[in-house]
């Protein structure tokens, strides 16, 4: 008798979802589906005045993260010399829709604009086409949000120029030869994957012949994790000669860990890190060469190309140009894309001029 | 009259006024709060947690727990984003999500009544095997191309007013639960299994059976909110819901549920999902940082397990020295 109850609830909610499900013919993938967001209408006008009191606002991937924070602090200077109001909020964690809440929020605070390095570029999405409707300007820096919901993209460096580099530190790193690993963020960053796809490609050029990608393991950008995969490498393939990190958590994870195992001098350890994390690994030895753009810049960027847009001397459009403070002229390319420029190598010689 | 202080003084009573009272605060002191997009925000952010708060009610009032629900919600998102890609229509793979979920709460049961093991471990197992499975399926890729008709549903409101359309599910849905578990012989076995599952047993109350089935429709929950999740967000991902089952448990046992089980009811336990909610809301609009948030759900959930036991001892102690006034002659 009772067990009808469970059952009946258990029936009820099945056809209760069932219900809301019309089969009329069904909706496959392909079909047909016009969900775009606004389209660009309105025409640049280069001369227009930059607009003063515009309210800015930074959406990392998450708080409390070292890059994130450099990042978003060219942001506020950027805001500062365009006398803006500026703001940063953002998640505690990098998960696919925790960005959603908070940029629902940003739409009703009626800020003019949204800077957002996108978890993901499609959970962002809807809620930014809601933010554009409300005449607020999306600029996504980073990691790319889908090209429907932002009007421009600051792109720190191509993806392939970053992989290229990559590519080519870990060979001159190896002598030419050899095995190497990979130690990425999480499974899903849009941008760390985009960059391996790159390393992988360039690996099968002739020159790289002789280097060997044995391995691309996860630390999810988080410290211990990272340590641990790094950990799991180097006793899962004893002639590792490189490892390579395209994320400033993973490759100050891994240099910590050789900087105090038997590998030191061995095993060498390149990728994308932040002076400051990693001065003491070079200092001793671990680490002879990283790179990295210089972060402040494109939250300076992201900042100039918002206000650029809210003043309507841009649109987004291909072409299109404007000034960004000390960083001079920028020209839109396609896709709304703005590249920064060439990332910067570190090496013993130079790190104590950068601060970041 | 004694019923009603008893009632008034019971901790749901108390986080229903509280939630009355943060909402109605939240309503006039904080700018652009009670406005009709805010509220459809609103809704859409604590949607998944309501939904899987029903269930997990129920296994908490009978002294057991689902800490598999939020990798159940990934796997089953999984799921839908790998069978879209295969070309499946979409009026077939929601039902079949939903079906799923019940499948994977049924292995929970199984495992929990028929080989008698305890929920948590196995709960515990499940969170990090259906989670496993989840990148199995899907990897790191996410399945974003959803119809527009049905992504539009989820995050549209009706007749383009301020009631979103998910809200009338959610109301269904929370009025069938709480009229089974507060007005039906088999409501009331539960919180009998709760407070003594062997007494329950001699009373003939089929308790390995009544926890299977909860089991089950805790899943087929889980399930639907996966496929709700995944609509709202258009993105199929394995890591979707990371971390939820512990929204979920808070809400619960901020509603007045207790671990132990035999004590609570569904509608403290919605507006512990509702007070967290407008929390988060209310505190973000006034740029509160996300480590802030996180610490008020934390002192509020030590006040709603500290509370209700001060309470108690209040009334304890009144109650003796009520018995003290009294002269020993008429006892």
């Amino acid at each position: 008798m009772r067990i009808h109850t469970t059952r009946a609830l258990a029936v009820a909610t099945a056809s209760l979802l069932t219900l809301g499900v019309a089969a009329c013919g069904g909706t496959s993938k392909g079909d047909d589906n016009g969900a775009a967001g606004p389209a660009a209408t309105a025409s640049a006008d280069p001369n227009a005045a930059t607009r003063e009191g515009l309210k800015i606002a930074f959406l990392p991937k998450q708080l409390n993260n070292p890059y994130s924070d450099v990042l978003a602090g060219g942001g506020e200077v950027a805001v500062g010399e365009l006398k803006g109001e500026y703001k940063l909020v953002g998640p505690n964690d990098a998960a696919a829709s925790s960005q959603v809440s908070y940029i629902n929020t940003l739409i009703q605070q009626q800020q003019d604009v949204i800077g957002i390095a996108a978890n993901d570029p499609n959970a962002v999405c809807p809620s930014l086409n809601q933010a554009r409707q409300a005449g607020i300007k999306v600029v996504s820096f980073d990691s790319d949000a889908s090209k429907d919901c932002r009007d421009v993209f600051i792109n720190q460096a191509t993806t392939q120029g970053i992989g290229e580099s990559l590519a080519k530190m870990a060979n001159e790193l190896a002598g030419g030869e050899g095995e190497i690993a990979i130690l990425s963020a999480t499974p899903n960053a849009t941008n760390q994957n985009a960059w391996i796809k790159v390393v992988e490609e360039e690996l099968k050029k002739p020159e790289y012949s002789k280097l060997k990608l044995v391995k691309t393991v996860y630390g999810n950008d988080e410290d211990q994790k990272s340590f641990q995969e790094a950990q799991g490498l180097l006793q899962s393939f004893p002639n590792l000669k490189v490892i390579v990190s395209p994320t400033t958590v993973g490759i100050a994870a891994a240099a910590r860990y050789v900087s105090s195992s038997s590998y030191k001098g061995k095993v060498a350890i390149t990728g994308l890190g932040l002076p400051n994390q990693m001065r003491e690994y070079v200092k001793d030895g671990t680490v002879t060469k990283f790179a990295l753009w210089v972060p402040a810049d494109i939250g300076y960027l992201a900042a100039y190309a918002g206000a650029a847009l809210a003043s309507g001397q841009i649109t987004g459009k291909e072409g299109e140009t404007f000034t960004a403070g000390r960083l001079g002229e920028y020209t839109i390319a396609a896709n709304g894309e703005i590249v920064l420029g060439p990332p910067t190598e570190f090496t013993a010689q130079n790190i104590d001029q950068f601060d970041f | 009259m004694s019923e009603l202080r008893g009632r008034l003084a019971s901790w749901d009573s108390v986080i229903i006024l509280i939630t009355v009272a943060v909402l109605a605060g939240a309503s006039i002191g904080v700018e652009n709060f009670g406005n009709s997009t805010n509220f459809t925000f609103l809704i859409l952010d604590l949607l998944p947690i309501a939904l899987i708060a029903l269930p997990m009610t129920m296994i908490v009032i009978t002294g057991e727990i689902d800490l598999s629900v939020a990798s159940t919600l990934g796997l089953t998102s999984a799921i839908m984003g790998d069978l879209w890609n295969r070309g499946l229509t979409i009026e077939t793979i929601i039902p079949l999500c939903v079906l799923i979920g019940a499948l994977l709460g049924a292995v929970n049961g199984v495992l929990i009544t028929r080989l008698g093991l305890p929920s948590l471990a196995v709960t515990i197992g499940t969170l990090a095997l259906y989670r496993g499975l989840a990148f199995v399926v899907l990897g790191d890729a996410a399945v974003a191309d959803f119809p527009w008709t049905f992504t539009g549903w989820v995050t549209g409101t009706i007749g383009g007013g301020p009631i979103p359309n998910v809200l009338i599910l959610l109301v269904v849905l929370a009025v069938i639960f709480g009229v089974v578990l507060h007005a039906t012989p088999f409501g009331r076995s539960l919180f009998a299994i709760g407070a003594n599952d062997q007494a329950a047993r001699f009373s003939g109350i089929d308790v390995a059976r009544t926890k299977f089935w909860l089991y089950v429709v805790s899943g087929a929950i889980a399930g639907l909110a996966g496929v709700l999740w995944t609509l709202r967000y258009s993105s199929a991902r394995a890591d979707n819901g990371a971390g939820l089952e512990l929204a979920v448990v808070a809400a619960v046992l901020l509603g007045g549920v207790s671990i132990f089980g035999g004590r609570g009811s569904l509608w403290g336990v919605l507006s512990g999902v509702l007070l967290l909610a407008v929390l988060q809301n209310a505190l973000r609009l006034q740029d509160v940082s996300g480590q802030a948030l996180n610490i008020v759900t934390g002192l509020l959930l030590i006040a709603s397990v500290l509370l209700p036991n001060i309470i108690a001892g209040v009334r304890n102690s009144l109650h003796r020295r009520r018995l003290r006034a009294v002269p020993a002659k008429s006892l």
